[in-house]
């Protein structure tokens, strides 16, 4: 456990460092997401490793980790509740609306490269997430 | 007696119990209501610890520094994302031109529809700014909408709002939109609710995550990069 925290971490502090060095405007985490995947893919990285246990079992809990951010709501109750239509409408609408562009969107384009492939069964059955 | 426990009861060590209690509560809700989509560990959590410190009037700061031993796995949690990514890795084959297309597009679709919504029922160009990169991930939100003019913390709890609204209401979303691809699942919900909406994914299937992670990656890229360009004629 700890010695895959010690490789998240250290690609962590690498994504960090490139993301600073290049002037990407990225998170740190997030290219050590990307440059993680890379060192993963080229060695072959297996499903028993320190790297996947450490990183299944971190990925369980992972909306525990937006806790202390959200509950930053509470100071902007205020802001919130003056413009509450606007604030509201604009969340709701956009977020359904890239929602559909981007899943309609890389569908389409995969029928369209004659690659397409439905998982899920074309009516779910009742009671079905 | 009761100026003592009220002291503890604000302490750094207490405000870290209640944000897991309040975290544990909404798993156990979770596995109660068998996975009800609203039933999110995250929005329990937030509203057990945003009422905790109302009540016990601890400053939203001084709670934020007595959790940062909790705020500080969001970093290696999201490296960690590259772990289902990279077992799910033969699924990109023939994925990566759509995959890539739809993000862009998706991204320009997000930043300009929040803009133009909210202008048109009357907000005002700080709120415009706050609200244009509320689909990136929480870091990315603070300091973009930061370069653009917006106000941060603001910025912060809007990303964290479409988040939730993901693990809530993504899922049935899809299936009303018939989008079956698992791939393109996860890809939709990472690029509008990031992290958040890539947990959900994750635990209904790996494929869904692993996508979901990836696309909350490059997504947080393409807003970084289009929001500068889009405030020129946009904002």
């Amino acid at each position: 456990m700890i010695l895959g925290i010690t490789w998240l971490v250290a690609f962590q502090l690498l994504g960090e460092l490139v993301v600073r060095l290049a002037g990407l405007p990225v998170p740190g985490p997030v290219a050590g997401m990307l440059l993680l995947f890379v060192v993963l893919r080229l060695r072959r990285y297996d499903d028993e490793g320190s790297i996947v246990r450490a990183g299944t079992a971190l990925l369980r809990h992972l909306q525990l980790f937006f806790v202390p951010a959200g509950v930053g709501v509470v100071t902007m109750l205020a802001v919130i509740g003056r413009d509450a239509l606007p604030i509201a409408v604009s969340l709701l609408g956009s977020w359904l609306l890239a929602l559909a562009v981007v899943g309609w969107g890389a569908v389409g384009l995969e029928r369209l490269l004659g690659r397409p492939s439905d998982d899920l069964p074309a009516a779910p059955a009742p009671g079905a997430r | 007696m009761t100026d003592t426990v009220l002291d503890l009861g604000r302490s750094p060590l207490s405000m870290l119990a209640i944000t897991l209690v309040g975290y544990q509560l909404g798993r156990w809700l979770q596995r109660r209501s068998r996975g009800h989509a609203l039933a999110q560990p995250v929005l329990v959590a937030i509203v057990v610890a945003g009422l905790a410190i109302t009540v016990l009037d601890v400053d939203y700061p001084d709670y934020r520094d007595a959790t940062e031993l909790i705020a500080f796995w969001l970093g290696p949690a999201t490296v960690a994302l590259a772990v289902p990514l990279h077992r799910q890795a033969d699924r990109l084959k023939g994925f990566v031109v759509p995959l890539l297309a739809a993000i862009l597009v998706g991204a320009a679709v997000s930043i300009v529809s929040a803009v133009l919504i909210a202008r048109a029922l009357g907000a005002d160009d700080l709120l415009e700014r706050t609200i244009a990169p509320k689909a990136a991930t929480t870091p990315v939100a603070i300091a973009v909408a930061d370069a653009a003019g917006g106000v941060p913390s603001l910025a912060a709890v809007f990303a964290i709002a479409v988040g939730i609204l993901g693990a809530v209401a993504g899922p049935a979303v899809l299936n009303l939109l018939r989008i079956r691809d698992r791939r393109a699942r996860g890809l939709a919900v990472g690029a509008v609710s990031h992290g958040i909406g890539a947990s959900r994914m994750l635990r209904e299937d790996e494929t869904e995550g692993a996508f979901a992670g990836l696309s909350m990656g490059l997504s947080a890229l393409a807003i970084s990069l289009l929001v500068p360009l889009l405030a020129l004629w946009l904002l």
